[in-house]
This record gives structure tokens, C-alpha cells and sequence, in this order.
């Protein structure tokens, strides 16, 4: 016998929960295709803006030994070129959700119409390496409020908001992204770093500094989303260090209604599948429904309480 | 980070730049080598401890004023690289592309392997590693003026080849030739043919997906760079490629 764990997250229906994550492999309709032929219960597409942008001079990944470092920079061809992307990417038979990037309002509405056919938008509040845009704008309540209203208004698409973990409160940004009518908030984007050359002072990213993946963060990412599901009413959705079902199950057990894969789907493109069913399993296992387990950490009792 | 032990002037606009570094590879696996302050760029390995090295762009210019002594930032090696199977390959070579065929028809002469080199170039200074072909076996040249061997293009000389001599033909070179020699290659030959393609790689990971290949979503810095004619044969290749912003662009 097998659980089900199909969900219905802000009105889509998902077979699973594991998603794709923004800015790994998404940038192309194929790529997305690929992921979703794969076992994704959704593709969130790489991050997209108003005009074509070449991103950051390489070097724009490098890998420490606690993780990847990357400053791509929001890389796209502009919502004009990705339509085409986005139409392709829908092929793959799951919903396709659009990152979408700008420096004001009325850019992000500008991107969110361009790109009309997206399942769901994602706002970009958080990359942590581009002037102007991502956690620019991101580590702002007032302007999370009004930029997350603005693309409300705009469709009738389910809106998630992206946060940063780079703030000293990240429930305080996540209450602002829910004021604004966000339909569920993605917690958490990478953790700001840098690294450098010791032969030379040179640091190793082409923008000098960037943002930190992979498995070191996830007990940033646990934090972050345990906390946002405890202050919000919108569902919570995790990302940051994910690699095994075990990583997805301690995610939902945090609070989050899904998981999103991002460095980890970038080594291993057939993950989806291997941590759904992983989750499947240990559900089997236990005699529990995916229910059962969401937000689990937060009922436990303690011989003090 | 490596240190540059020696140059060697190949050709006007070719050099090779001798690491104190041995890498374990396959021949066509590449690494990212990173010019300080400049860019970070693939290259395939031309020897086990070397890169050869055009120079077309500003990272490739900023390496042609190193020399011994300095040093650069190398990462990897990445990719899949060629896979060398049967008694007798073909060897397709153009331009700067000949630098990661010298090591396979090394490895091949060294492990029985019959092997047979078309090499091609502008002009005769031009041509790269023609002695390591020759070393390795048969060495067929073209060059487009004339200047030696034949006068016009390798895929004339291919198209003169008795390919059923073959087990597997394998090719590195301009996209417009290599995408011209998989049109020559006859169908039942697809699975047998291998190329190593040219992408814009960023990461090198294969995480940010910038190198992706329609219409299978393949990762040039990770699946590949070397493919075969079967997976490519009704894909962009030849016809688009994507630049650094992920716009489709004509392939020249």
C-alpha cells in the first residue's frame, strides 16, 4: 500500500510535495520539463525580471567545504523571452510557478502580466547578491507589504512571497508578505557569504560575495520555517539544505505544507522521486498521513510542561 | 592554485599552459579556469597537467600575459569526457578543438586502439598537435586556404572516408562542423558518433542550469560536454545556443 501525499497548496494540486526550487536548472523550458519528468510535484522557474540581464561575471558558484557559495547575479531574458520558456516548461505536466524579480511595484506587476501563464508566482524578496533587487527590497516590511499587494492585484494566481534569512526577524518580514495577501511564504533563500583566496585576497565569487547552499544551512532553514509557522496563518513553504526524504520530513515536521530542492536537485536531477517516495516509505512505516506530521515539532509535550 | 611551470607557443593564437598539477581524467573532461580578477572560463584538459588555451575573449587574452610562475585557479575536472570503445576510431579535429582529441588518440594508440585523425585549420600555422596524431596513427589534414594537406574542410575529407571502418567516431571542434559531420554520419552511425559541444557554463556544477540543451533539459557542464549523435541529432545543436542572459542566439 502506498500514502498519499498529494496536497493542495494556495488552490494547486500537487502530486507530492517536493518542489523544485528558484534559480537551480529553471532557467530554460526543457530544464523545467526535465525536473517535472522527474518526480517534482512543481518547477519554480529561475528568477525573471523586466529586461535581459548577463548576470554576474564568473566566477559565479564556488564550493566551500561547508557548502556552495553563488552570486549568479539574476541571470534571465527578460519575461519577454522566458514566455516562450514558460510555455514549454507547462509541457511537463505539473504546475510551473514564475520567479519573478524587480526594484519597484510597478516592475514586478510588469513581469507577473508578461508572464500570464505561471500556475503560481513566486516574488524574489531575498536574493542576497543583486543591487536593487531581491533582499534590497526584501528586508524592508513597508515595501515587502506593498510589493506583494501589488502583484495581488494583479492576478488571480496564487502569490508566495520568498523570504531572506538575512534580517534580525524574519517573522516580522513574513507577517508584512501575509498583510500584502501573500498566499503562503517560501522560507528560507541562501545565507549571505564569502569567501577568499588566501593566496591572493582575491575573493572567489566575481561579485565578491554571494549566498551560501546545500546542507549547512538547513538548521537555518528549520529555525526559519518552525518560527514563520507558529506567527503566520499562510502556509509555510521550506527550502535551504534539503538532500534526503529525511531533510523533507524534518521540513514538514518544522511546519512546512512543502519542501522545495535546490543545490541538491542541481547534483542529483532524479532527487524528486527519491525523496517522495522516501517520504511515502516512512510514512507507510509509521502508520501516519502526511498530515500527521506537519507542524509536528510544535505539539510535542515536555515532562515540564 | 596551480602554478604555471612552462608556455608553449602552438600556433599564433594557441598555447599551451603546462600546470604543476596532475589532473585525473578522461580526455573531453574540462576544468574551470579562473584568471584572477578577470573571469572564469571551461577548458578541456590538452594533457593531463595542461590546458590548451585560444585566445578569443578576456579571460583567454588576460592568460596569454601569464607565464611561468603564475598562477591560476582551476577547478574540477567536470563533465563526462569521451568514452573509447572497439579496435578503430575516427578522430575529427577543428581548430582548438583538437586539444582534448590529442589526449584520447593517446589514450587509444596506447590501448590498441587503430586510430585515424582528420585535422583541419584556417592555415597551415594554424593546425594543432598534428605531431601527437601522427604519433598516435593515421593523420589526414585540411586546411581552408590550402596551405597544407587538403585544400577546404575536414568534413570534405570525411565525406571521402569509408566509415564502416569504424567503431566510433569521436569530434571537437566549430559548431557549424561538427553539426555538418552529424549530417554526413549516416543514421545507423548516431549511436556510434561521439562531440564534445561548446555551451556557456557558469557553475560548472550543473546546479544553476544555464548550459541546458533543448529539448531533453541536458546539463552541458554536467551531463556532457560529449554527447552522442543520437542525443543530439533533433536538438538545438547547430542550430541555437543560449548566451550568459539565457536569450536564444543563432549558432554561426
Amino acid at each position: 500500500m502506498s500514502r498519499d501525499i498529494t496536497i493542495e497548496l494556495t488552490g494547486l494540486h500537487l502530486g507530492n510535495p517536493v518542489l523544485l526550487a528558484a534559480g537551480i536548472l529553471g532557467s530554460t523550458g526543457a530544464s523545467l520539463k526535465r525536473a517535472a519528468a522527474s518526480g517534482a510535484g512543481a518547477v519554480v522557474t529561475k528568477s525573471i525580471g523586466t529586461v535581459p540581464k548577463p548576470g554576474h561575471p564568473n566566477p559565479t558558484m564556488a564550493e566551500t567545504a561547508c557548502g556552495f557559495l553563488n552570486a549568479l547575479g539574476l541571470p534571465n531574458p527578460s519575461y519577454r523571452e522566458f514566455a516562450d520558456e514558460l510555455r514549454v516548461a507547462k509541457e511537463g505536466g505539473v504546475p510551473v510557478i514564475a520567479s519573478i524579480f524587480g526594484a519597484d511595484a510597478r516592475e514586478f506587476r510588469e513581469v507577473a502580466e508578461g508572464l500570464a501563464g505561471a500556475d503560481a508566482y513566486e516574488l524574489n524578496l531575498s536574493c542576497p547578491h543583486a543591487e536593487g533587487y531581491g533582499a534590497m527590497v526584501g528586508t524592508d516590511p513597508g515595501l515587502v507589504e506593498e510589493l506583494t499587494a501589488a502583484v495581488k492585484d494583479c492576478t488571480r494566481a496564487p502569490v508566495w512571497a520568498k523570504l531572506t534569512p538575512n534580517v534580525t526577524n524574519i517573522t516580522g518580514i513574513g507577517l508584512a508578505a501575509q498583510r500584502g495577501g501573500a498566499d503562503a511564504v517560501v522560507a528560507i533563500n541562501t545565507v549571505r557569504g564569502m569567501a577568499i583566496d588566501i593566496e591572493s585576497g582575491y575573493p572567489v565569487l566575481g561579485n565578491k560575495f554571494g549566498g551560501l547552499s546545500g546542507p549547512s544551512i538547513k538548521p537555518i532553514a528549520i529555525k526559519a520555517v518552525y518560527d514563520l509557522y507558529e506567527a503566520l496563518d499562510i502556509p509555510v513553504i521550506g527550502v535551504g539544505g534539503i538532500s534526503s526524504w529525511q531533510d523533507a520530513v524534518e521540513m514538514i515536521m518544522a511546519g512546512a505544507a512543502s519542501v522545495q530542492i535546490g543545490t541538491a536537485a542541481g547534483r542529483d536531477p532524479e532527487i524528486f522521486r527519491k525523496v517522495a517516495s522516501g517520504i511515502i516509505s516512512y510514512l507507510d512505516s509509521n502508520r501516519w498521513e502526511l498530515s500527521d506530521i506537519r507542524g509536528l515539532a510544535h505539539e510535542v509535550t515536555y515532562a515540564s510542561d | 592554485m596551480p602554478v604555471i611551470e612552462k608556455v608553449i607557443d602552438e600556433t599564433p593564437y594557441i598555447r599551451t599552459f603546462v600546470l604543476d598539477r596532475t589532473f585525473r581524467a578522461n580526455p573531453g573532461q574540462y576544468v574551470m579556469v579562473w584568471v584572477r580578477g578577470v573571469d572564469e572560463v571551461p577548458m578541456s584538459l590538452s594533457y593531463e597537467n595542461a590546458i590548451t588555451v585560444q585566445k578569443v575573449g578576456d579571460a583567454t587574452s588576460a592568460m596569454f600575459g601569464l607565464g611561468k610562475g603564475d598562477r591560476l585557479g582551476v577547478r574540477g575536472p567536470y563533465g563526462n569526457g569521451f568514452t573509447l570503445t572497439g579496435r578503430s576510431i575516427l578522430v575529427i579535429a577543428g581548430g582548438v578543438g583538437a586539444a582534448p582529441l590529442a589526449s584520447l588518440a593517446e589514450l587509444a594508440h596506447s590501448s590498441g586502439i587503430s586510430v585515424t585523425t582528420l585535422l583541419g585549420a584556417r592555415t597551415k600555422t594554424e593546425l594543432l598537435f598534428a605531431e601527437r596524431f601522427r604519433q598516435a596513427g593515421e593523420l589526414r589534414i585540411a586546411t581552408d586556404d590550402g596551405s597544407f594537406g587538403h585544400a577546404g574542410f575536414v568534413t570534405q575529407l570525411l565525406e571521402r572516408t569509408d566509415l564502416s571502418d569504424f567503431d566510433g567516431i569521436y569530434t571537437c571542434g566549430p559548431e557549424q562542423m561538427m553539426a555538418r559531420i552529424l549530417n554526413i554520419v549516416k543514421d545507423s552511425m548516431l549511436d556510434r558518433i561521439q562531440l564534445s559541444l561548446h555551451r556557456y557554463i557558469k557553475c560548472g556544477f550543473g546546479i544553476c542550469g544555464a548550459c541546458c540543451i533543448d529539448p531533453e533539459g541536458l546539463r552541458v557542464c554536467a551531463d556532457g560536454p560529449v554527447f552522442t549523435g543520437i542525443r543530439l541529432a533533433n536538438s538545438e545543436f547547430g542550430k541555437y545556443r543560449r548566451n550568459e542572459c539565457g536569450m536564444k542566439v543563432h549558432v554561426q
